[in-house]
């Protein structure tokens, strides 16, 4: 899937907000109730306060010196300062196996994740393995197992109550020994509040390290794309306890915009790796900053 | 959640409650605080628009400006139009004339719907219900596992059952947890329909995280149009989130937060108190829950005794000491500290997590090293009784002076708290005291 088809929704929602019922953009007049109507478009995305603020600021002055006078010229200006917030993510390195680790918040997406990713590497070559390291929430280890019988992936599971870090360890040392190429490990749902479980993430990270020297080469945040500010304190937080290189946001084929990953990235600099557009295994596209804002915009 | 929204609210209405009189401008300043402090919250635009215009109208219509009252006057404005957003009344959960009472849980993945079905089924049956739990949730993989796990664990009956055909006997209660879905789903919302339709449930529970953004009110106002939700589940409270959207909801469609998911565990749930919560946010604290909280786990006699005491300023160490224990079963102390009207800052200084926690059994430690005498009368404590206690205690002098002096400050502000209490005067002004 296309991350333009997988954000379709995305897109339609902004554009019947932005632009009027049968007006084109080229004769839409910049007035100002368009302006406050653009301000509310980025508000309703989960565009933060502090960077609609800004770039709002930025807008009125270029339409008020008469840079832009049209509705495209303005979208392009906001489209061009928002691509600009967005990193662009370096490319993947690490050893081998090379170990991903899948964390977020209950409920976020981790294990549709990194079953989808699993299955994506596999498409282009590689070789994954699944780990399902969610020892803690009922049923979690046979909804990973569900999905590598669906996608035909090796895995290498938990027990219920079992020690996450271990099960880490063991799934480095199999990969290693069997020839995966790729560890792909789904960690348990964790809030950031909770001091413990965060201490238990750092100890998977510490262990990982200890099975393979410099693992784990990615750590995935997964957030939920319909999340609102409190996404950002998460990424905070998981940052802190597990070095975060990249984020995943999901949920994106309903109506929902993941604005947030915007201060996200803006205040914490990390890129977006893919975006989880469906339920399908193959519903996960690499990020494209441009395509995306685009996406969110109703514009190409 | 809810505390910085609090903090945000705080400081805005301090420096309004600095002004001898209150301004246009300065009307128009903390307007726009509000409204940011809102819209970080994740408070739906569309409310948010709709409250700042109610308080502005009504600060105007009631003369604030210039007035020496204005700005208490602006305070309760804000509180009411919070209060009326949320609405004002519990909603307890429907029950059926005659039985089994059918609530289904509906909800956008991810949002709770499975881990809340079963802490339902927990409350009900600590209520002396029968509930039995029905999972129809064929499309995520596994998910009938899970809610069968957290049956067994609970001893709540799960059955597993095609959503065309859901089976309602085995219970009191039924509780149907059906699959995630978005909104603009089709087929996915029209088996949700046929559920409905199929089991004419008593209440449908749309669950909400209390995480979600600016984009949980149309999902809410698009179940509701399929679906006559009766009620609302606020999931995963217990996260710092502002929970601004899932509180729109209510404004937005009218629909009662019936129940807040406040932990892991599967007791982990509680009725939700719209006022108090209006209270909470603004700063004013929830005396209520916190005394509901504190029956739960303590002998009701011996709490009052204790709270008299407390306001009395005859507390002692062993009385702290005591509570410290009952505090350990009634959860964080910062939580409990976020509920005593005007303490949100103080809870913000507290160290939280397992800091807090450490430093809770160095208090118990040193007071477990005193005598009774010394616990009743902490002034008998001189310099060679401290030096033994922190060595009994395997703290520092330091940490035993440091406990007795916060011992004192605790006991000057209770005396206080305890005067404004009688006196009536603790509602808008204490949290905005310098």
């Amino acid at each position: 899937m296309s991350i333009e088809q997988g954000l379709e929704k995305t897109r339609g929602g902004l554009i019947s907000r932005l632009f009027g019922a049968f007006r084109k953009p080229e004769e839409e007049p910049v007035s100002d109730e368009w302006l406050d109507r653009l301000e509310e478009a980025l508000l309703r995305a989960d565009l933060s306060v502090s960077l609609v603020d800004p770039v709002m600021l930025q807008v009125r002055d270029v339409v008020a010196e008469g840079r832009a006078t049209t509705v495209p010229k303005v979208l392009d200006a906001v489209r061009d300062a928002l691509v600009a917030v967005i990193p662009p993510a370096p490319p993947a390195a690490g050893g081998t196996p090379r170990v991903i680790l899948v964390v977020g918040v209950n409920g976020s997406g981790k294990t549709t994740t990194a079953a989808k990713l699993g299955k994506r590497m596999r498409d282009e070559g590689a070789t994954p393995l699944l780990a399902a390291a969610d020892t803690f929430r009922a049923a979690a280890i046979e909804q990973l197992e569900s999905w590598a019988g669906r996608t035909g992936l090796p895995i290498v599971s938990g027990r219920p109550g079992g020690d996450p870090a271990a099960v880490v360890f063991d799934a480095i040392q199999a990969a290693r020994s069997r020839g995966n190429s790729v560890v792909i490990a789904d960690t348990a749902g964790r809030l950031h509040t909770k001091g413990h479980l965060m201490d238990e993430l750092e100890k998977v990270v510490r262990v990982a390290g200890r099975a393979r020297e410099g693992a784990p080469d990615e750590v995935l945040l997964v957030l939920d794309g319909t999340q609102g500010q409190n996404a950002i304190v998460q990424a905070r937080e998981f940052t802190k306890a597990a070095k975060v290189t990249g984020l995943v946001v999901t949920k994106l084929d309903g109506t929902a915009k993941g604005g947030a990953i915007f201060a996200i990235a803006n205040d914490l600099g990390l890129p977006v790796r893919w975006l989880g557009v469906g339920e399908k295994a193959e519903d996960l596209v690499p990020m494209d900053a441009r395509a995306y804002v685009a996406a969110m915009l109703g514009r190409p | 959640m809810f505390e910085q929204l609090q903090d945000r609210l705080t400081a805005t209405f301090a420096t309004l409650q600095g002004r001898p009189r209150v301004t246009e401008a300065d009307l128009e300043a903390a307007l726009r605080d509000v409204r940011v402090a809102l819209l970080e919250a994740d408070v739906s635009f569309k409310v948010v628009k709709q409250l700042v215009a109610t308080v502005r109208e009504r600060a105007i219509g009631q003369q604030v400006i210039q007035s020496v009252t204005g700005a208490q006057q602006v305070v309760k404005i804000v509180h009411d139009a919070l209060v009326e957003m949320l609405g004002t009344e519990a909603s307890p959960l429907a029950r059926a004339a005659t039985p089994p009472t059918v609530i289904v849980m509906v909800g956008l993945q991810g949002s709770g719907k499975t881990t809340s079905s079963a802490k339902i089924a927990n409350l009900l049956r600590k209520q002396g219900r029968k509930p039995v739990l029905v999972t129809v949730d064929i499309h995520r993989p596994a998910a009938m596992d899970q809610l069968e796990a957290l049956g067994k664990q609970l001893g709540v009956p799960v059955r597993r059952a095609d959503p065309k055909n859901v089976p309602l006997e085995g219970g009191d209660t039924v509780i149907v947890d059906t699959a995630g879905r978005l909104h603009i789903d089709e087929a996915m919302m029209s088996e949700v329909e046929s559920i409905v339709a199929a089991t004419q449930p008593d209440e449908i529970l749309l669950v909400v995280d209390a995480m979600a953004g600016q984009d949980a009110v149309d999902a809410a106002t698009a179940f509701h149009a399929r679906l006559p939700i009766t009620g609302l589940v606020l999931a995963k409270v217990d996260s710092d989130a502002r929970g601004g959207a899932s509180l729109s909801i209510r404004a937005a469609t009218g629909i009662p937060v019936k129940l807040l998911g406040t932990g892991e565990k599967l007791d982990a749930i509680e009725v939700f108190h719209p006022d108090r919560l209006a209270q909470r946010i603004l700063g004013m604290g929830d005396v209520v829950t916190l005394v509901e909280k504190a029956q739960e786990v303590v002998d009701q006699k011996e709490a009052e005794e204790q709270a008299k005491k407390l306001f009395e300023a005859r507390f002692t160490l062993d009385d702290f000491y005591k509570q410290l224990q009952q505090l350990k079963k009634m959860g964080s102390i910062g939580d409990l500290i976020k509920m005593i009207p005007g303490m949100g800052q103080l809870a913000k200084q507290m160290p939280s997590g397992p800091e807090a926690e450490k430093e809770l059994k160095k208090v118990e430690a040193i007071i477990s090293s005193m005598t009774r005498g010394e616990r009743a009368d902490p002034s008998t404590i001189n310099g060679s009784r401290r030096k033994r206690i922190a060595r009994g205690s395997g703290t520092t002098v330091a940490d035993v002076n440091q406990l007795l002096r916060q011992f004192e400050e605790m006991k000057k502000l209770m005396k206080q708290l305890g005067g404004m209490a009688k006196g009536g005067r603790l509602p808008y002004h204490l949290p905005l005291r310098r």
